[in-house]
C-alpha cells in the first residue's frame, strides 16, 4: 500500500542491560520492523556513527539489502548529522526508538529532529495502521495496554514504543551480505556531551519493607504483591451529587473537559 | 529352443538398461556439493563395511539378518554365474551346479522375506516393497529351472514351449526388478546406492567399530548457509538418502514420531529422495508424518525444500537423539540432514520457531540462553569456595560447570558433584565467569555462526590454562567439547562426571555407603550414550552403590530420549503426547521408584512430568548422599599419582 513512500528508520547501537554488550537496540529494531512491514525492504535504515561497527549487521540481518551510515566519530553529535541528512533527502516518515540504550540516552533525539525539520512528532507509537492520501492512522501506546488512535499528516517523526510488534529474528547470512554504505558527513562536535563524565550507575539503597508474616505463604505474598497505586480517592458513602462533583473536578484537572 | 538365443538377449538388455539407469542416478547425486572422500580407498573398504559394519547393525534382528544374507548372497552369486553360464554360455557342469545351489539359497531367503511380508509391521513400507519377495522368488525359481539342463539333470529341451514361455515371463520379471530396477528407482535401488553409500560414506570413522557423531562446521563464507535445495547437500549425502530400504527401524525408534509430532525419519529420507529426483510423495507407501496427509509434498533438485516438500515443523520436531541413526541398517545420517536444513532456516531465513530467536539472541548478547548476567555465573557457588582457573592457572581437573549454573535444580547437581570432588581430594578448578555456553543449543538450532563464536572464545579461554582433563556434569557440553571443538582447534580430554566418579571409586578414593531405597532404573542420556558410547560407567557406579537396576525396555543404545535435546523444548512443536511423559511411562513399567540420570536436561524434562511419578536424581546426587566422609583424605596422595 505504501511502497512508494519513503520511510526512514533511524538506528543506534544498543547495549544489553545485563552484559553491557553492544546489540541491536530493542526499540530501534522495532522501528525497523515497523518500517519493513510498511515498505518491505524499501525501508531506508540510517545510522550516524561508524560503518565498521559489526553490530549494525544485526539490523541488516532482519533482511535489509543495505544500510546507510553517516560516518561520524564518537564525539560528534549524531542528531545534527541526521537532521541535516533528512532535511536534504526528503522522507515521508521517520521512525526512531523512544530512547537510546547507550550514550546520553536522554530520549531527546526524536524531539530535536522533529523541531529541526519542523514536522509533527508522535511519541511512543505501537503501530501505523494505514497511510492513505498523505495521512497516517497511528496507534499510540498508553500505559496498561491502552491505545490512542491518532491521525497525522505526512511527513512526520514517530518514536516507536516497546508495545510495537517485536522485531523479527536477525539472520546471520543476510546480515553478513548486506552492504553498509558509508557516507562521509560533516561532523559537529557534541559540546554538551564533552562535559559529561560517565560512571557505572550506583544502586541507590532501598528501604526494606518490614513484613510481619508468620507463614511462608504470607511472606511470599508480601514479596510478590504489586504495590498499590497511591493518590486517588475512594468515595463510597457520600451523596451522589458530591460523587459527581469529584469526578467532574478530576476530568477538569486532567484536561479532559475544558 | 527359443530360450537359447532369447535368454542372452534379455540378460544383456537388462544389463545395458541397468548401466543407463546407473549413469542417470549417478548424475542426480553429482548435482550435490563436492565433498572430499577417498574414492579408491572407499571402494576397497566397501566389502568389509558391508560384511562387518552393516551386518553388525542388521544382526540386531536375527531373522532379518539371516534372511538378508541368504537372499542377497544368493542373488549376487547367481547373477555372476548367470552371466557366465547363460550370457557367455560357458559349458561347465560345475558352474551350473553352483548356479543351482545359489538360486536355491536365494529362493530360501526369499521365502523368509515373503513370510515377513505376510503380516508386515506398520514401520515397513508397502507398495512396490510388497512385490519384491515375489520378484525374488520368481527370479530364483526361473533360473533354477533354466539351469537344470546345463547341469545335466534334465534333457535340453524338456517341457516344450509352454514352460519356455512361462520361464521367459519369470526371467523378464526377475531381471527387470532385480537388475535394471536397481538403478531405475525400484526397491532394489538400495543395493546399488547402498553399496556406493558405504564406500563413499561422509563419516568413514563410523566403520571398524569407530564413532563419529560431531556435527560438521559450516563454512560461514559460503554462498548460502545450510541447505536450501537438495543440491545444497553434499553429493554423498544425496547418495546416502538413496540407500534407504524403507525398513522403518528409524520410525519405530523416533520419539517425536511416537509423540505424534509431524516427524517420521523414514518419510523424511524419502522426501529427500523426492527432492533429489523430483516428484511428489503421492506414491509413498509408508506411515506419513503424524497429522500430515500424503500427496501434497512436491519437490525437485533445484527447489527450496521447506517450500512445498518438507514443512519446517517437521525439522524442528527432532530432538537430535540419534536413535534413528543408531538403528539404521544403511547407516544413513538423519541428524546431519535435519540440522543442515535447520541451518538454512535460522541463518538465512531468520525463522527459528517459538523461543528460538530469543534464545539465540540471548546467547549472542550474554553467552547464556536465558539472558542472565554473565557476571553471575558463579553465584550458585558463593558458599563453595571453588578455586578459579584465573587464580590457580593450573589444575588436574577443569570442572566445566555449564549453564546449569543459572538453574536452581541443576545447581543441586553441581553442588553434589563438588562435594564428591572435595571428598576425593581432587585438584580441580573452574573457569567461573570466563566460561560461556558451550554452543550446543545454538548449533542444534542451526545457528552455527553463534556456535563457532562461542566455541572459539571458550577455546581461547581454555588455552590460557593448564589442566589434564575437563570433567562436566552436562552431557551436551561434554559432547561438544569432546567432539565438536576439535574442528575449531580445541582438543581436550573430556570426561563425563559419571566416568570420572567411577574412576575415583575404582581407585578407592571414595567410600560409598549402600543405597537404601526402592527400585531404581537408569535413563541413558542420548548425548552420553549414543553420542559417546558411555553406557557402562553410570551402571558401574550404581552397582557400587549397591543398586540393582531395573532396566527399562529401551535402555543402552536404544534408550528413548527425554525430549530435551536439539533445542526441542525451545522450538516446542506440538504433538499428541509429550516425549518426557512417554519416557516416564517406560520407567513406571519396570516399577521404578527412582530414575537415576546423568544429565541436568534430562532431570528437568523428567521432573516436568506431573506427580505422582518416580523421583529423579542425578548420579552425582546419589553418590554424594552415599559418601562416607573423612576416610579417603589419607589415600589421596597415593591416588594422585595413579590419576595423573
Ligand atoms: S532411513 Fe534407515 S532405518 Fe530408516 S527406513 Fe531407511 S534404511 Fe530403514
Ligand atoms: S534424531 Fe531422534 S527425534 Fe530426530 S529424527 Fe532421529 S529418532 Fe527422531
Amino acid at each position: 500500500m505504501t511502497s512508494d513512500l519513503n520511510i526512514v528508520a533511524l538506528v543506534s547501537i544498543g547495549q544489553h542491560p545485563k552484559s553491557g554488550r553492544a546489540r541491536r537496540a530493542e526499540q530501534d529494531a522495532r522501528a525497523v520492523e515497523l518500517g519493513m512491514r510498511l515498505a518491505g525492504d524499501n525501508v531506508q535504515v540510517l545510522h550516524a556513527g561508524d560503518a565498521a561497527e559489526e553490530t549494525l549487521r544485526q539490523y541488516a540481518g532482519m533482511g535489509l539489502k543495505s544500510l546507510r551510515v553517516l560516518q561520524q566519530s564518537p564525539q560528534a553529535d549524531a542528531v545534527v548529522a541526521l537532521g541535516d541528512y533528512l532535511a536534504e533527502h526528503r522522507a515521508d516518515v521517520v521512525l526512531t526508538g523512544v530512547r537510546a540504550e547507550s550514550g546520553e540516552s536522554s530520549g531527546m533525539a526524536p524531539y530535536l529532529l522533529a523541531e529541526k525539520l519542523g514536522w509533527p512528532l508522535v511519541t511512543r507509537i505501537a503501530d501505523i495502521v494505514s497511510i492513505e492520501n498523505g495521512e497516517a492512522q497511528i496507534l499510540q501506546a498508553l500505559p496498561r495496554g491502552q491505545r490512542r488512535a491518532i491521525q497525522v499528516r505526512l511527513p512526520f517523526v514517530a518514536s516507536v514504543d516497546m508495545a510495537a510488534q517485536v522485531a523479527r529474528q536477525s539472520a546471520f547470512g543476510p546480515g553478513r551480505r548486506a552492504e553498509l554504505e558509508s557516507l562521509p558527513w560533516v561532523e559537529t562536535p557534541d559540546s554538551e556531551r564533552a562535559q559529561f563524565k560517565e560512571a557505572p550507575a550506583r544502586k541507590r539503597p532501598k528501604r526494606l519493607k518490614k513484613v510481619k508474616a508468620t507463614t511462608a505463604a504470607e511472606r511470599f505474598k508480601a514479596a510478590t504483591a504489586k504495590s498499590q497505586g497511591t493518590g486517588g480517592r475512594i468515595i463510597k458513602d457520600q451523596p451522589p451529587t458530591e460523587q459527581a462533583q469529584a469526578i467532574f473536578d478530576l476530568l477538569l484537572e486532567e484536561g479532559v473537559l475544558r | 529352443m527359443i530360450l537359447d538365443w532369447l535368454l542372452p538377449v534379455l540378460i544383456s538388455a537388462a544389463l545395458v538398461l541397468a548401466l543407463a539407469g546407473a549413469i542417470k542416478r549417478v548424475n542426480l547425486w553429482r548435482a550435490g556439493q563436492p565433498d572430499s572422500v577417498n574414492l579408491i580407498a572407499g571402494l576397497m573398504a566397501m566389502p568389509r563395511r558391508y560384511l562387518v559394519d552393516l551386518h553388525h547393525v542388521v544382526e540386531r534382528d536375527k531373522y532379518m539378518s539371516n534372511t538378508h544374507v541368504a537372499t542377497a548372497g544368493g542373488f549376487v552369486l547367481s547373477m555372476l554365474l548367470i552371466v557366465l553360464v547363460h550370457l557367455f554360455g560357458l559349458e561347465s557342469r560345475w558352474l551350473a551346479w553352483a548356479l543351482l545351489a545359489s538360486s536355491v539359497l536365494m529362493f530360501t531367503g526369499a521365502v523368509f522375506v515373503f513370510r515377513r511380508r505376510l503380516n508386515p509391521p506398520s514401520r515397513l513400507s508397502k507398495g512396490p516393497w510388497m512385490r519384491l519377495p515375489k520378484s525374488l522368488l520368481m527370479f530364483s525359481a526361473s533360473f533354477f529351472i533354466l539351469t537344470l539342463p546345463a547341469a545335466g539333470i534334465l534333457p535340453e529341451d524338456f517341457g516344450g514351449w509352454v514352460l519356455a514361455l512361462i520361464l521367459l515371463v519369470g526371467v523378464a520379471w526377475g531381471l527387470s526388478e532385480l537388475v535394471f530396477g536397481m538403478t531405475w528407482g525400484g526397491p532394489m535401488k538400495h543395493a546399488f546406492a547402498g553399496a556406493l553409500h558405504l564406500a563413499f560414506h561422509r563419516r568413514p570413522e563410523r566403520f571398524n567399530g569407530g564413532r563419529s557423531t560431531g556435527l560438521k562446521p559450516v563454512d560461514l563464507q559460503a554462498r548460502v548457509l545450510g541447505v536450501e535445495k537438495p543440491t545444497d547437500f553434499k553429493w554423498n549425502q544425496l547418495l546416502g538418502f538413496d540407500a534407504c530400504v524403507q525398513c522403518g527401524k528409524c520410525e519405530a525408534m523416533c520419539p517425536a514420531f511416537a509423540a505424534g509430532q509431524p516427524l517420521n525419519p523414514k518419510k523424511l529420507i524419502q522426501d529427500m529422495v523426492i527432492g533429489l529426483a523430483g516428484g511428489s510423495d503421492a506414491k509413498f507407501a509408508g506411515s506419513p508424518y503424524p497429522g500430515v496427509e500424503l500427496g501434497h509434498a512436491v519437490g525437485g533438485p533445484g527447489q527450496t525444500i521447506t517450500e512445498g516438500l518438507v514443512n519446517p515443523d517437521t525439522l524442528w520436531s527432532c530432538t537430535t537423539c540419534r536413535a534413528c541413526v543408531e538403528e539404521c541398517p544403511m547407516m544413513i545420517e538423519h541428524v546431519d540432514a535435519i540440522v543442515d536444513m535447520r541451518r538454512f532456516l535460522t541463518m538465512e531465513k531468520g525463522n527459528t520457531p517459538n523461543k528460538g530467536a530469543e534464545v539465540l539472541e540471548n546467547l549472542i548478547a550474554t553467552d547464556n540462553p536465558n539472558g542472565f548476567d554473565p557476571g553471575g555465573r558463579m553465584n550458585w557457588a558463593a558458599d563453595q569456595n571453588l578455586p578459579l582457573m584465573s587464580d590457580v592457572k593450573e589444575a588436574d581437573v577443569l570442572f566445566w560447570v555449564s549453564d546449569g549454573a543459572f538453574d536452581m535444580r541443576s545447581q543441586r547437581i553441581l553442588r553434589a558433584f563438588v562435594k564428591v570432588l572435595k571428598a576425593a581430594g581432587v585438584d580441580f578448578a573452574v573457569l567461573g565467569d570466563e566460561e560461556r555456553d558451550s554452543g550446543d543449543v545454538a548449533r542444534r538450532l542451526g545457528d552455527d555462526a553463534t556456535f563457532q563464536s562461542l566455541a572459539k572464545r571458550n577455546i581461547a579461554v581454555l588455552n590460557k590454562y593448564r589442566f589434564k582433563r575437563i570433567v562436566t556434569t552436562d552431557p551436551h557440553a561434554f559432547h561438544v567439547l569432546k567432539n565438536e571443538y576439535g574442528d575449531l582447534g580445541g582438543h581436550y580430554e573430556v570426561l563425563h562426571h559419571t566416568t570420572f566418579i567411577n574412576e575415583l571409586v575404582q581407585l578407592g578414593r571414595l567410600q560409598l555407603d549402600t543405597f537404601k531405597g526402592g527400585t531404581v532404573t537408569y535413563h541413558d542420556p542420548c548425548y552420553l550414550g549414543r553420542y559417546n558410547g558411555e553406557y557402562d560407567s553410570p551402571r558401574d557406579l550404581l552397582k557400587a552403590l549397591g543398586i540393582e537396576l531395573a532396566e527399562m525396555e529401551r535402555s543402552g543404545f536404544r534408550s528413548r530420549c527425554c525430549g530435551g535435546g536439539g533445542g526441542a523444548p525451545i522450538t516446542d512443536i506440538p504433538g499428541e503426547h509429550r516425549i518426557a511423559d512417554m519416557r516416564m511411562e517406560d520407567a513406571r513399567a519396570v516399577g521404578a521408584e527412582l530414575v537415576a540420570v546423568g544429565c541436568q536436561q534430562c532431570t528437568a524434562m523428567l521432573e516436568g512430568v506431573v506427580e505422582p511419578r518416580p523421583q529423579i536424581k542425578d548420579i552425582a546426587e546419589l553418590v554424594s548422599e552415599a559418601l562416607i566422609e573423612g576416610a579417603p583424605a589419607a589415600r589421596a596422595a597415593v591416588a594422585e599419582e595413579v590419576l595423573s
